[in-house]
């Protein structure tokens, strides 16, 4: 079920600001890509160009393309709304559904999606995406308490089962363990690896030792200049990339020498 | 504590910029408290008068179960169930159309608002906010009750406190709704659901509770309003459960009724209060201000009812955090 994404020339607007410019890239299926770079090169803003959550600001547009497998995602007549379906999105912050129960809040996507699904169907994707999520254990004798009652890393893989209740072909992470303390952060990353076998996994991080434990590919985004639109300097295997980077730039934020 | 050595160098500086923090820490606790007080004050001092010279006529026989048909100020007895029925059906109607105008416009405006539409009906809902109940009584009054002739009628009243309350549940619902934060939108849109969607089952539940207080505010505020009662509506002894037509008694229109009473004498000695609100020594029995504190009373005990009721609602669907 895990899918391809290709992005050609990719211009990402603001109104009239050119926030990102140019970026094309390939993200493997099954597989975890990074992208790293400085705050505000616009790596948030590429990923969620990539299932078109950007459009949620006002005036915020693209120029360029985003294929799923072949498909433009941006092609006239695409609603968002099934683009979405397709490739989940998990926050900076933890953010279950107040209202909801645990037991809710995963099933929200397939609920609000106005599927007709009994009672024993709903038990069991509760079980299977909290089981993927790792929470399963944790939350079982709780289902029907609130998803907010939980601690900030349960939360978060709360929200982790959440997205991949709905089954999507594709999970992108906006910095997922930013919010967490070190135990959250490696039980996620440890669930980021068992992901990869079904998803592909697009994740935002600002912590290079993040990127290099988890990922297969990494993505090195930067300014050219203050005011100047964000680029993508260089995408390659991540041992290269923290190893032996062919831009100048790249080793220079990698060895902490900026950003 | 005390300590055996001489406190180092440092340390006595510290101590006296405490020292002066205090003091104005001090000050600024009694200005707040004062503040606080003075506030307080003229809401107890309310309270205790309305219900020192209105309890006794809310707990006697017949107060909420008969009307004033027949009863002369003079005669002791009567009650307010014509004028509670009044005001329960006026508010209800308008209620009934508020709530659901107000809503609407209000997750228009945060959810949906956007460019010169919305900011003219931001606009038009500050102009509305400012609009004095007598100007929305006499609009409707021109509108309805001069074209299609005829006497008042409670459902006109209905109509004027729309204008009034609409304003009242725009503002509470938009404030509401901005304080759901950004997050659970995205969050959901990430799961594709639809926009429609997000807003009825995300934004409006964990909204909920501050969007009943919001109603009840409204319904506050429109259930005292009098200006409206008297243009439009008149007031009748005898119950009328008729929103439709004949004037209806109200509670705000009981009260001005009764206070017009007041004066109202038998042949011998007119009855009248003094400043401090004793009746003057061989005033003949007049009940008016006795009804008067009792309607009063009744009506405050009716919205303090409606509020708890509203935070007993909004309580069982708290949002956990």
């Amino acid at each position: 079920m895990a899918k391809r994404i290709e992005t050609k020339d990719l211009n990402i607007y603001y109104g009239k600001f050119l926030a990102v410019s140019e970026v094309s890239l390939t993200v493997a299926p099954r597989s975890i890509t990074a992208f790293i770079g400085p705050s505000g090169c616009g790596k948030s803003t590429v990923l969620r160009t990539l299932n078109r959550m950007h459009e949620v600001i006002a005036g915020a547009r693209v120029e360029g393309r985003v294929l799923l497998d072949g498909d433009d995602i941006y092609a006239n007549g695409i609603d968002p709304v099934n683009v979405r379906r397709t490739i989940g999105m998990v926050f900076q912050r933890p953010n279950p559904f107040p209202t909801m129960s645990i037991y809710d809040n995963v099933v929200a996507g397939l609920k609000l999606n106005s599927r007709r699904l009994k009672r024993s169907e709903t038990d069991a994707v509760v079980e299977k995406s909290l089981r993927g999520a790792n929470l399963w254990e944790e939350v079982r004798d709780r289902l029907d308490k609130p998803g907010a009652g939980l601690s900030g890393g349960q939360q978060q893989r709360l929200c982790i089962a959440r997205a991949i209740a709905v089954e999507p072909q594709v999970l992108l992470m906006d910095e997922p363990c930013s919010a967490l303390d070190p135990i959250s952060t490696l039980a996620i990353e440890d669930l980021i690896q068992t992901l990869k076998e079904t998803y592909t996994i697009v994740i935002v991080t600002h912590n290079m030792q993040q990127a290099a434990r988890v990922s297969d590919r990494t993505a090195f985004f930067n300014l050219a200049a203050v005011g100047k639109p964000g680029q993508l300097v260089e995408m390659d295997d991540t041992e290269k990339i923290f190893a032996n980077p062919s831009d100048r730039r790249t080793e220079d934020y990698i060895s902490g020498r900026f950003g | 504590m005390t300590a055996a050595t001489a406190p180092p160098r440092s340390e006595l500086t510290f101590a006296k910029a405490r020292g002066s923090r205090k003091i104005k820490n001090n000050i600024a606790t009694s200005l707040v408290s004062l503040a606080f007080a003075i506030a307080l004050i003229p809401l107890i001092w309310l309270l205790w008068t309305v219900i020192s010279k209105g309890y006794h006529v809310i707990f006697s026989s017949g107060w909420w179960t008969s009307d004033q048909a027949g009863i002369d100020p003079r005669v002791k007895g009567g009650g307010a169930l014509a004028a509670i029925i009044g005001t329960a059906e006026q508010v209800a109607l308008c209620t009934v159309i508020s709530v659901p105008v107000g809503l609407l416009v209000g997750v228009f405006l945060v959810e949906y608002g956007r460019g010169l539409f919305a900011r003219v009906t931001t606009f038009m809902v500050d102009i509305l906010t400012g609009i004095p109940s007598i100007v929305a009584a006499l609009f409707i009054y021109a509108l309805f009750v001069t074209t299609l002739g005829g006497i008042g009628a409670g459902w006109l009243v209905s109509l004027a406190l729309v204008i009034l309350m609409i304003p009242v549940i725009v503002r509470t619902t938009e404030e509401m709704l901005r304080l759901v934060p950004n997050e659970l939108r995205e969050a959901s849109y990430a799961l594709g659901i639809p926009k429609w969607k997000t807003i009825v089952r995300v934004v409006i539940p964990t909204a909920f509770s501050g969007l009943i207080t919001g109603i009840v505010l409204g319904v506050a505020r429109v259930a005292g309003e009098t200006a409206p009662l008297l243009i439009l509506v008149g007031y009748s002894a005898t119950t009328n459960m008729n929103l439709f037509s004949n004037p209806q008694s109200t509670l705000p229109g009981f009260i001005n009724q009764e206070f017009i009473n007041i004066n109202t004498s038998s042949g011998t000695a007119a009855y009248h209060l003094d400043a401090n609100g004793n009746r003057v020594a061989g005033a003949v029995a007049n009940y008016a201000p006795d009804r008067l504190w009792g309607a009063a009373l009744t009506l405050i005990i009716i919205v303090m009812a409606l509020n708890l009721i509203a935070r007993l609602i909004g309580r069982r669907n708290k949002v956990a955090s």
